[in-house]
This record gives C-alpha cells, sequence and structure tokens, in this order.
C-alpha cells in the first residue's frame, strides 16, 4: 500500500500568536513550530496503515524551507519518502496550496505509482480553511472524506468513521482514496533513537511551486483586542465552595 | 441575491443555520433559502421568520441523508440557474466540507468562518474578517468571484429574527446529481443516545493536567452527575491518554456553549480557551492564581481541586438536605 500523507509547519498550538508590525505575518520570533496537531494524526494513521497491510509512507508539505524540519520529524517516524515545495513563506491562498500540491502529487504518481490514500488533517491549526484536501480530491478525482476518527482498509475500500453533531457517520470509499483525518483518531507515537538517525539520512525531494494564486488573498492579521479581565476571586480551598454553589444557584442550576 | 444553506438533520433543524441567516441579512439585498431532501420540507416557515423570502427545496433520493458530494451537486445545480452574488452555509463541520466541495467543483475562492465584523461589500471585492487559530487571530481577507462562498463561523453572530418577517415561498426543484459523482455515500448512521452532549450540555465540568491521572477524574465525574452536566477535558489529558478525545474542550476538540464551566487544574492554554470560551459563566479552580484559565475566569477559587471540587459537590448535597 502507497500512502501519502500531507502536513503542516505551523507555530506550536497553545503558544500565543503575535503579529509582525504590518500585519501581513505571524511573527515568529519566539514561537516554535510543530507539525499541526490533525496532521500529526494523520501521519500516525499512514504509518498504522502500513504496518498492517505492507507497503509505504511518503510525507509532503508545502511551505518554507524550515519545513525540511517538519518532514525529517515524520521521518523519525517512520515515513520513509519525503517531498518539499519550498515557499517564500508568505501566505499561500487554498486554491493556490491545492494547486500546487495536486501538481506535485501527480509527479510523485508519475515516477512511483499511484498512491492508495492520501491523507490531510481536517484543517490546519494555522490558517483553517477546511478545503485544501477537497480541493486536490477533486483534481484527482478521488473520493474525499473529512473529519475520519476512524480509518480501517480491505485493500480495494476504505471505511471511514466520524461523528457530527453527535450522528456517527460510516463512509466507505474506493481506493484510491483521500482522507482528512482529525484529532482523536489516534494517539500519534513518539520517535525512537532508530528513528531519529535514519531521519538525518533522509533524501528531502524538492519540487518546484506551480500554482496560479487564486481568488482569496489576505490583506492583514489582526490580534482580536484583550478582554479585559473580569475576575473575581471567591476565595482559597475548600472553604470557598459554598460561595461556588451560591453561583450554581443564582444561575438555576441546582 | 444571496443563497443561504440550512443545515438539518433528517428534517431537524440546524440552529446555528439563523446565524447564517442572519449574517445574509447584512448585505442588503434579497435573501433565499437552500434546504436538501424531501424532510425538510416543512422548515420553510421558520426560514421566512429569519428574512428568506424564497426556500429552494431540493429532493432527490441521494438527499435523504447528508453526504458532501450529493449536497455539494445539489447546490451547484441551483447556483448555476440562480446565479446569486454569493453562497452562504454556517461553519459547522458540514457546512465548511460542503461548501469546499462546491468551491472544488467550481474552482471558486472560499473563505471559511468569517465573522460579523468590518464587512465591505460595496466593491465587487469583497473584504471580511475571519477566524484563524481558532478565534484567536483574526484575518482580513478580500474575495473575487463571480458567487461568492463563505461560511459563518459559529456564534458569531447573534442569530435574530428579521425585523420584518418575510415568508418564504417554497420552490422545489430536482437538482442534478449524477450517481456515479456521488462518490462518497453513508453506508451507516448511528445516532447516538439522546442525552447530554459537551457542545450542548448546561454545566461543563472540565479537568486538566492538574487532576493528575484517570481516576482523578471522579470526582470532577461526581460533580458533574450532582448538577446533571459533562465533564470535559484539555488536550494535556488527552495526550496523556487519562480520557478520550471526545471529552475535550478546545480548538481540536469541543466548542462547548455551557452556562457555567468549572474548570479544575486547567492551566489555559490558546487551544483550551477556544473551545471554553463560548460558556457564559467560567469558574477557575487552580492552584496557580497567575494562571491563563484564571486571568480569564469570571470567578476563581485558588487552591488544590482534589480538596475543592469534592467539597463543592457535599455543598450541594447538604443544601438539597440530602
Amino acid at each position: 500500500m502507497r500512502v501519502l500523507v500531507c502536513i503542516k509547519r505551523v507555530p506550536a498550538p497553545g503558544a500565543r500568536i503575535n503579529v509582525t508590525e504590518d500585519g501581513l505575518a505571524v511573527d515568529t520570533t519566539n514561537l516554535g513550530f510543530t507539525t499541526s496537531p490533525h496532521e500529526e494524526c494523520a501521519l500516525e494513521a499512514g504509518l498504522q496503515l502500513v504496518e498492517e497491510h505492507g507497503g509505504s509512507a511518503t510525507a509532503l508539505t508545502l511551505g518554507p524551507p524550515e519545513a525540511e524540519e517538519q518532514l525529517r520529524y515524520a521521518a523519525s517516524l517512520g515515513v520513509t519518502d519525503a517531498a518539499l515545495i519550498p515557499t517564500d513563506g508568505t501566505d499561500w491562498d487554498p486554491q493556490r496550496t491545492a494547486r500546487a500540491i495536486g501538481h506535485v502529487i501527480a509527479e510523485l504518481e508519475a515516477v512511483g505509482g499511484e498512491f492508495d490514500v492520501i491523507l490531510f488533517g481536517n484543517e490546519s491549526a494555522d490558517s483553517g480553511g477546511f478545503q485544501v484536501g477537497v480541493r486536490v480530491a477533486r483534481a484527482l478525482g478521488r473520493p474525499m472524506i473529512t473529519g475520519a476518527k476512524g480509518l480501517t482498509m480491505d485493500g480495494t475500500t476504505a471505511r471511514v468513521q466520524r461523528e457530527i453533531d453527535g450522528t456517527q457517520e460510516v463512509y466507505e470509499l474506493r481506493l484510491p482514496a483521500i482522507i482528512g483525518v482529525k484529532e482523536g483518531i489516534n494517539l500519534p507515537r513518539y520517535p525512537t533513537m532508530k528513528g531519529r538517525l535514519a531521519s538525518r539520512k533522509l533524501g528531502v525531494q524538492i519540487h518546484e511551486a506551480v500554482g496560479e494564486p487564486g481568488g482569496q488573498r489576505m490583506v492583514q492579521l489582526v490580534s482580536p483586542p484583550e478582554q479585559e479581565s473580569r475576575l473575581v476571586v471567591l476565595g482559597a480551598g475548600p472553604a470557598a465552595a459554598d460561595k461556588v454553589v451560591d453561583l450554581l444557584a443564582e444561575r438555576g442550576l441546582l | 441575491m444571496i443563497l443561504v444553506l440550512v443545515e438539518h438533520d433528517r428534517g431537524v433543524l440546524a440552529p446555528a443555520s439563523f446565524e447564517a441567516l442572519t449574517f445574509a441579512r447584512a448585505f442588503d439585498c434579497e435573501v433565499h433559502a437552500i434546504t436538501l431532501g424531501a424532510p425538510a420540507d416543512e422548515l420553510a416557515p421558520y426560514l421566512g421568520a429569519y428574512g428568506a423570502t424564497a426556500v429552494h427545496q431540493a429532493h432527490h433520493d441521494l438527499l435523504v441523508d447528508y453526504g458532501p458530494d450529493a449536497s455539494a451537486d445539489a447546490l451547484v445545480s441551483l447556483v448555476a440557474t440562480l446565479k446569486p452574488g454569493a453562497l452562504m452555509a454556517t461553519g459547522t463541520d458540514r457546512g465548511n466540507e460542503v461548501l469546499a466541495h462546491v468551491a472544488a467543483r467550481l474552482d471558486a475562492p472560499f473563505v471559511a468562518n468569517v465573522t460579523g465584523e468590518n464587512l465591505d461589500a460595496s466593491a465587487d471585492r469583497w473584504e471580511l474578517t475571519r477566524i484563524r487559530w481558532g478565534g484567536s487571530l483574526h484575518e482580513r481577507a478580500t474575495i473575487t468571484a463571480d458567487v461568492r462562498l463563505l461560511t459563518v463561523a459559529l456564534h458569531a453572530v447573534e442569530p435574530t429574527p428579521a425585523p420584518a418577517p418575510a415568508v418564504a415561498t417554497p420552490m422545489p426543484f430536482t437538482p442534478t446529481i449524477d450517481p456515479s459523482a456521488a462518490i462518497t455515500i453513508v453506508r451507516d448512521r448511528v445516532k447516538r443516545e439522546v442525552g447530554q452532549t459537551l457542545a450542548t450540555a448546561s454545566v461543563v465540568v472540565g479537568g486538566g493536567r492538574g487532576v493528575g491521572s484517570a481516576e482523578g477524574f471522579e470526582p470532577l465525574e461526581a460533580l458533574a452527575r450532582e448538577l446533571g452536566g459533562v465533564v470535559g477535558c484539555s488536550r494535556a489529558v488527552t495526550n496523556n491518554g487519562w480520557r478520550n478525545h471526545t471529552d475535550q474542550v478546545g480548538q481540536t476538540g469541543t466548542r462547548i456553549g455551557a452556562d457555567v464551566y468549572l474548570a479544575c487544574g486547567i492551566s489555559g492554554a490558546i487551544q483550551h480557551w477556544v473551545g471554553a470560551s463560548g460558556a457564559k459563566c467560567i469558574i477557575a479552580i487552580n492552584t496557580d492564581a497567575a494562571a491563563n484559565m484564571v486571568t480569564k475566569a469570571d470567578y476563581a477559587v485558588i487552591g488544590d481541586l482534589h480538596e475543592i471540587v469534592p467539597a463543592i459537590t457535599a455543598a450541594i448535597r447538604s443544601r438539597r438536605g440530602v
């Protein structure tokens, strides 16, 4: 089974995100970077498929040259091939991103054969456009489902389970297929020492970014206004429990 | 004219659709709604109250249950004949998914999760505000297209009935859906047991790293039971394997809208705050008075959750005379 996992380098979630003075980018001065959380789970799902069905997993990313770091991390987990589509680090709109990724997938498949499964994260943690995987699927003429919280394969079919608004849905997709994975589908593994060593030797293929800009353009990033503190400290320790219960009672929750 | 996709599940309206209808009225032009599948036909009267003057009712065998391909085909089919200036949906999982499929079919831009702030639709190129990082960063973005595709971020707009309610004229139609193109078809669906979900519970008792272990959640469970609420947790908790990801409150988990959120031993990273900030009242319990969760909360109790949470449960019981 040939598996491709598309990942994105993003500032570590949880950090406070500041904007540069011109408002055109995130201020990366004090930020650590990581793989977007849904895509960490996509990597894990891809590696599990390879462990169960044989074959190999490839990682692909579009981003600044530094995104090579995330490809090497993927290799430390077990990915054996990696492709980087370097950008100038500016914000690419979703149509342009999808065009470039679709183009490179076609190049990779022309050389190494079709990918049975291509995995994306449900949405990127930073720009959150909810669309690149769907656009790539359309361009390649493959079925696509997002929000995957469960994934099994039987050789010709992918069975995807997801939960939306309290309803559990199961989809069956003919392979080759594209799937958007959501955090919670698995617990991603950590790199092994052997994996770390192997990742240093990984040959990262560089592919030229081909793709016209689309109809959405980022004008400026703005930090939402800081909310003014409204904190009332009720007290310290178990003695404050009664005051909490007063609040609950006021709201009709008892 | 603006076309708004109204979401439903076998005829049960997704209330967030009223947010999208309210948002659409800000553009000062005619608003039409579209519902997919015959079970939604009875929703028409509710949509008029929110300003829709017509509701296009797509009828097709492939629209009985939700499927992204059939839904997108139906929308594209109507957009081709109606030529609206914009097609809008709610920024739910389904809303974002369907509009992405429509955008891919039309090779048109799609702006996800727009807020109601600072709209400028005076020129061909609309300028909007959308959310990034689950709302901790805003982006000013322009969209240039014949049909602007966008979703309205969940809970970003207060749903308000139209000052002058309209009568939404039902306009049934049969969309063109290629059965072989409807390649993602739902094979099985199970409605979860009726009961409180994290997203809809009126009380959520959340636990973070400070809870310390899977077993440490038992007092939180007891308090949640006492209040008829549910237990939530932070990403640190699911990453430690203490609780299932379905309990996670946050950007990559669930966004809660509880009347009261009791955040116990949670530091309050942005990722968690994004999921918690929809709660109407936040009470933080933490040993660290300087923790983000405490400083952003409405109320706080400083101290060890392992002592305070059982004390709250006991106080509730004694007040009830149990």
